[in-house]
Parts: C-alpha cells; sequence; structure tokens
C-alpha cells in the first residue's frame, strides 16, 4: 500500500518512528470520516473529518479536545464499536475492519466512561469477564464457560494492580464512583490487552483517586509496554501523564504532539474560546494549565 | 498499589502468564475463587431446588376437589396400586389413577414447564433490555404473541389438525413483532430509562388488546367465552399428545437458550461492553429474540397470558444467588416451574369445584412485587 510513504510525513501525522527505537505501529488511522446516522438527511456534518494518525506500540497517548469534537466516536472507533464511513484503520498492520470482535478484544482493552451497572455481579465476577474473549472454545460453542485457575491468576493479578482484590466479594452495584472505575480498569487488564483505550478514566474520581489511576497506567506503560489511549477534559492530567497528546476540534486534529506543543496558550484559547494561562508544572515541569476567570475571548 | 505485577504480559499473543512465573498461576487466583460460581455451589443449589419442585410437585398432586393422599400418589406413580379385594376398591383405585394420570399429573407438568419458560425468558429479557423490570407480558411481548394466537384461531387453525403447530406458530409470530418494536425503542438512544421502556409494554399492550378485543367480539359467544379465559392465563390438562409436543419443544428451545449462558453475562454489561470484550452481539440478540419469541408464542398459545412469573422469579432468584446467569438462569426456571405449579394449583382449589384462571393469581401475587420494586428499589433502577 502507497501508506508505507506516510510514516515520514511528519509531525502533523505523528510517525510512529518519531521517538521509538520500536518501529511497530500498534493503530494507524488513515482519513477517518464518520458521522452519525440520522434520520435528518440535511445534517450532513462530519462527527469526524479526515482524521489521520498514528500511534506508536508502548505509547501513553491523550486524546483531548471541546466537548462535540469527536473523542468518544474515535475512541469507540479504535475498539470498533463503531466504524468509519470512510477511511479505515489498522491494529498492529492489520486491518481493523477484517478482524473478528473477539480478536480485536484480546489485543484491545476498553474501559467506557459510564461504568454504571445495573445488575449485582460481584466484583470478581465483572473481572473474570476480561476473560471473556480468552476462553478456550470447542466445535460445541463455548460450553458453560467454567474459568480455568489460569483465568483465576490472571483476574486477580489485574485486581491487585488496580487494588480491588479486598472488594471482589463486593457486588458492583454497591461500590462507589471509584472502586467501580478501579474494578472496570482491572477487567480490561484482564483481558491482557495490548492497547488499553479509556474514556474519562478519572471523571469520578477524587484527587487520590486520580493521581492513582494516572501513575498505575504510566506503570504499566514502563514496565510492560501496555500501550495506553485515553480521553479525558483534564489537561494536566493528559499533560502529565501522557507522551503525546491529540487535540481534536470538530472532528479533526488540530494538533499532535508533545505536551509541550499541544497545551500552548494560543491554540488552547482558541479551541476552548477562553482564556488559559499555561505555566510550568512545578514538580515535573510539564506544562500546566490554569483557567484565570470567567473572560470570555472576544467579548470585550 | 505497591506490589505490582510483573505477570501481566503484553507480549504478542499474550494470554498465557509471562515471566515463566506460569507455576503461581496454581496457587493464586485464591481471593477470587471464593467469590465466585463454584461446580459445586451450582450443584447444590440447583439440586436443592429441583428437590423442592418434586415435593411440590407431590402437594400439587395430592391436592384437588378431590384429595389424593400421598401413599396412592407414590403407589399409583410407581405403578403398584394393588387391586383391590372387592369391586368397589378395584373402581376407587380406576378413579384415582384416571383423576391422577388424566387429569392432574399433565396439568402439573405442563404448569412447570410454562412456568419454567417464562421465568427464563424473563431472566434472558432482562439481561438482553439491560432492564430488571423486564418480562413477556410487561413488555408486551405475550400480548403479541396472544394476538398472533387469536388471529390464528379467528382465521380458524384452531379447530384444524393443524392447531398444534399453527398456534404457536401465529404465537411466535405476534411475540417476535412485539419484542423488535420493544428493543428498537429500547436501543434508540444508548439506554432507554426503564420507565420509558415499560411505556413502550403499556402502549403495545393497549394496541394489542384492542385488537384481541376486537377479535374475541366477533367471534360466536361459546368461542368467545373461551377465550376469554385463555387470555386470562389458564392452564388446562392438556392430552398426552399435546404434552409430549410441548414437552419437547420447549425442552429444545429451553436448552438451545440455556446455551447462551455465558454470553448472557457479557450481554448484561451493555451492548458496547459486551463488543469489547468480543461478543457478536448481533448474532448473540438475533438468536436469543428468536428463541425468546419462540418460547413466548408457544406458552401463551397453550396457556395464555400468565403475567409477572418472568419479572418477579428473576428478580428474588437474583437477590437471593446473584446475577450470575450460569446459575440464575437455571434456578429461575426451576423456581419458576415450582412456582407456576403450586399457583395453578390454588387455582383448582380455592373455590372448588370452579377454577379461577391462574393468571389472576400470578397477578395478584406479582402485581404488588413490581409496585414495590418501582417504588422501594429505585436507587436500583436508575
Amino acid at each position: 500500500m502507497s501508506r508505507v510513504n506516510e510514516n515520514h510525513v511528519g509531525e502533523g501525522e505523528g510517525s510512529c518512528t518519531a521517538n521509538l527505537s520500536k518501529p511497530r505501529c500498534a493503530y494507524r488511522a488513515h482519513s477517518l470520516r464518520f458521522r452519525y446516522q440520522s434520520n435528518d438527511s440535511t445534517n450532513t456534518k462530519w462527527a469526524l473529518d479526515g482524521l489521520s494518525f498514528q500511534v506508536a506500540e508502548g505509547e501513553v497517548l491523550g486524546i483531548v479536545g471541546p466537548n462535540g469534537s469527536g473523542k468518544t466516536s474515535l475512541l469507540k472507533m479504535l475498539a470498533r464499536l463503531t466504524s468509519p464511513q470512510q477511511g479505515g484503520i489498522d491494529l498492529f498492520e492489520r486491518d481493523l475492519a477484517g478482524m473478528a470482535q473477539e480478536e480485536i478484544a484480546r489485543v484491545v482493552g476498553l474501559v467506557q466512561q459510564d461504568t454504571q451497572q445495573l445488575f449485582p455481579f460481584r466484583v470478581a465476577e465483572t473481572v473474570l469477564m476480561g476473560r471473556f474473549p480468552h476462553r478456550p472454545r470447542s466445535r460445541w460453542g463455548s460450553g458453560f464457560g467454567w474459568e480455568r485457575a489460569e483465568d483465576l491468576a490472571i483476574a486477580e493479578e489485574a485486581m491487585r494492580t488496580m487494588d480491588v482484590v479486598h472488594l471482589a466479594h463486593r457486588a458492583v452495584t454497591d461500590l462507589s464512583g471509584g472502586e467501580r472505575q478501579r474494578t472496570m480498569i482491572a477487567r480490561a487488564l484482564a483481558q491482557m490487552p495490548k492497547v488499553l483505550l479509556l474514556d474519562e478514566p478519572t471523571a469520578f474520581l477524587d484527587l487520590q483517586h486520580q493521581v492513582e489511576i494516572g501513575s498505575v497506567l504510566r506503570r504499566l506503560n514502563d514496565r510492560h509496554g501496555l500501550t495506553v489511549i485515553l480521553v479525558s477534559h483534564d489537561l494536566n492530567l493528559v499533560s502529565q501523564y501522557c507522551d503525546r497528546i491529540v487535540l481534536l476540534a470538530e472532528g479533526q486534529v488540530v494538533r499532535l504532539g508533545s505536551p509541550e506543543e499541544v497545551i500552548e496558550p494560543v491554540v488552547l484559547e482558541q479551541i476552548y474560546r477562553c482564556r488559559v494561562l499555561v505555566d510550568q508544572h512545578p514538580v515535573s515541569g510539564v506544562p500546566r494549565v490554569t483557567l484565570p476567570g470567567q473572560t470570555t475571548i472576544g467579548t470585550n | 498499589m505497591k506490589n505490582m505485577p510483573v505477570t501481566l504480559s503484553t507480549s504478542p499473543g499474550s494470554g498465557q502468564l509471562s515471566d515463566g512465573q506460569g507455576g503461581v498461576a496454581s496457587s493464586q487466583g485464591g481471593a477470587v475463587q471464593g467469590a465466585i460460581l463454584t461446580r459445586s455451589r451450582l450443584t447444590t443449589i440447583l439440586g436443592l431446588l429441583s428437590l423442592t419442585a418434586l415435593v411440590v410437585s407431590l402437594m400439587c398432586l395430592h391436592f384437588g376437589a378431590e384429595s389424593i393422599a400421598y401413599g396412592d400418589i407414590v403407589r399409583v406413580l410407581a405403578g403398584t396400586m394393588a387391586v383391590g379385594q372387592n369391586h368397589e376398591e378395584s373402581s376407587l383405585a380406576d378413579i384415582t389413577r384416571t383423576i391422577l394420570f388424566q387429569i392432574r399429573l399433565p396439568r402439573v407438568v405442563l404448569g412447570f414447564l410454562v412456568g419454567c419458560s417464562l421465568a427464563s425468558v424473563g431472566v434472558v429479557l432482562q439481561a438482553l433490555l439491560r432492564n430488571p423490570l423486564a418480562d413477556p407480558y410487561v413488555l408486551g411481548v405475550s400480548s403479541g404473541a396472544a394476538l398472533g394466537a387469536a388471529v390464528g384461531v379467528w382465521c380458524g387453525v384452531g379447530t384444524t389438525f393443524l392447531a398444534e403447530v399453527a398456534l404457536p406458530a401465529c404465537g411466535f409470530a405476534g411475540g417476535i413483532l412485539a419484542l423488535v418494536i420493544v428493543y428498537r425503542m429500547a436501543n434508540s438512544y444508548d439506554r432507554l430509562p426503564i420507565h420509558s421502556l415499560l411505556l413502550t409494554g403499556v402502549i403495545l399492550n393497549a394496541i394489542f388488546s384492542a385488537l384481541i378485543m376486537f377479535i374475541t367480539s366477533i367471534l360466536d359467544p361459546n368461542r368467545s367465552y373461551g377465550m376469554m379465559a385463555w387470555l386470562m392465563g389458564t392452564l388446562t390438562s392438556p392430552t398426552y399428545s399435546g404434552l409430549v409436543g410441548v414437552l419437547v419443544y420447549l425442552s429444545i428451545s429451553l436448552l438451545l437458550l440455556f446455551r447462551q449462558m455465558p454470553v448472557l453475562n457479557i450481554l448484561a454489561l451493555g451492548e458496547d461492553a459486551a463488543r469489547s470484550l468480543g461478543v457478536d452481539t448481533e448474532q448473540a440478540k438475533r438468536s436469543i429474540f428468536v428463541l425468546t419469541a419462540l418460547i413466548t408464542g408457544a406458552v401463551v398459545s397453550v396457556s395464555g397470558m400468565i403475567g409477572f412469573i418472568g419479572m418477579v422469579i428473576p428478580h428474588a432468584v437474583r437477590l437471593a444467588i446473584g446475577a450470575d446467569h450460569r446459575l440464575l438462569l437455571p434456578a429461575s426456571a426451576l423456581v419458576g416451574g415450582t412456582f407456576l405449579m403450586a399457583a395453578d394449583t390454588m387455582a383448582r382449589t380455592v373455590i372448588a369445584p370452579t377454577e379461577i384462571p391462574v393468571g389472576i393469581i400470578t397477578a395478584l401475587a406479582g402485581g404488588p412485587f413490581f409496585v414495590y420494586l418501582l417504588l422501594w428499589r429505585k436507587d436500583r433502577l436508575a
């Protein structure tokens, strides 16, 4: 394919070979266009309009942007919960559209934003569901689905990583927001994914758990090369924990690069339409965003 | 959070423990093991429920307009009813035998099957629609099936030799129509609020009931009376050939439905989550919907609209034993069967010799539970 050349397209496309010795691409998205199906045929606005980018294996990528910029649509597309109308996505050099859902689930773990649970599955049961795509199959289907010793061990490791072992017997319906979020991440880790996708992983968490989730993700990345792609409104979280950031607006990539390249007052003020101050984080030195007040650009 | 595992492998084609720690696998998992469904828990609970079902079925054979002693039931069932010395005793034995075999036993078996089916369908619909109040009756699936069957009767298939096949088929058609409407409503948003889904059911019920009333009113009075009784949910003693037909049909459909148990656990997380865990949701939904409609269609065509079992039983069982469908589904089936056998026995006996439709009893038991859930368990339904 002619796309091979795009490895050298440069900054805007984010080449997989940029900063890493490993040349492998976890994801390569080219010219994605997507819009929601609607009965109103006059509504031809694309939710995602010609996105191209690459994610290197072992990278932590943050996706940021205003409401309605297509962040969640993009994340769902990477897990193939939805498919683009135009363009395509390669997952580790394989066309995502041609893969079975179960194959994808063995490589990609997804933690969604709304983790509200309805049925009182226990935490241990919930985490074990992450083993579903790895279950042994026979000609007669998956049988009764008894978990193997291996599944139990992997689930327990995932629970230990996310610090939910002590909740094993609790029903997910009785958990606090933070406990539930950690349980859901543990479920995704039990899939033993190579890529972890997270939608607003810290949205309902208090400060302590925000920090914990951030450092756990970072640690999984450091030690095991887990590729992490997270969508967040929290620019400071993204700046702190991500190698690179994609800034989306109106379905297009506005900026893609290191936190220093993306977290710039001029860019952010234009996209978010409010005044922002950017300075350096006193400890880590990454860009830090502060909102000075309610002054809207252009009103005075 | 300190002791980070080194066993989480992200190497290509992972799925095995890495770092040469495979041996740890068997010694770990203890914390998980204690909190999940085990074989012994499954067999113990299902065994106890089966035993209860057996005891209750004996009681159902005992009670009636004429109660039969338990000893006689056991003797007759074992085929060792002694032929009496004199003519009078012998004829008594014959009567007992006739009541048992021709009237009570087939009806008790049918009640059990219908109860099993309704409770199973309830469990499955609740998981699929992610709504703990889902039930074939409340959602209008039963009345869809009833409309189908009523149309069948109206067109005259009920009086032909086709009846045993054609009426369930008509019921299936009506049931799947209702299911598709309900599901499209439920899925037109990410997840329809529970009350809106119930409202859909109310509307469907109203429309289907009106059409059924219309058909009933243009039938001749004799047939319309039978239809009214059937609509209220009535078990009658089936012929043995009919019973065997229903038994085979429902057993096969239920077994096929039970094969979906592991997938149901995942589907209950919601459609997106299920897909992200590798479930082909479209295919799973299709097969589950068809099976659900097949079962509901058959059940409605033999017993009319018996309500609330599909909602109350799964809900209560889930509260007692947890949400894992591999236990929840068979346990609910057993409890549902047992409950309907008992309810039908009440229907036969409370004002004997007059019988009341068993649907009245299940509605009287289930309705208040439904109200309780809506009013006091809001936290679980939001």
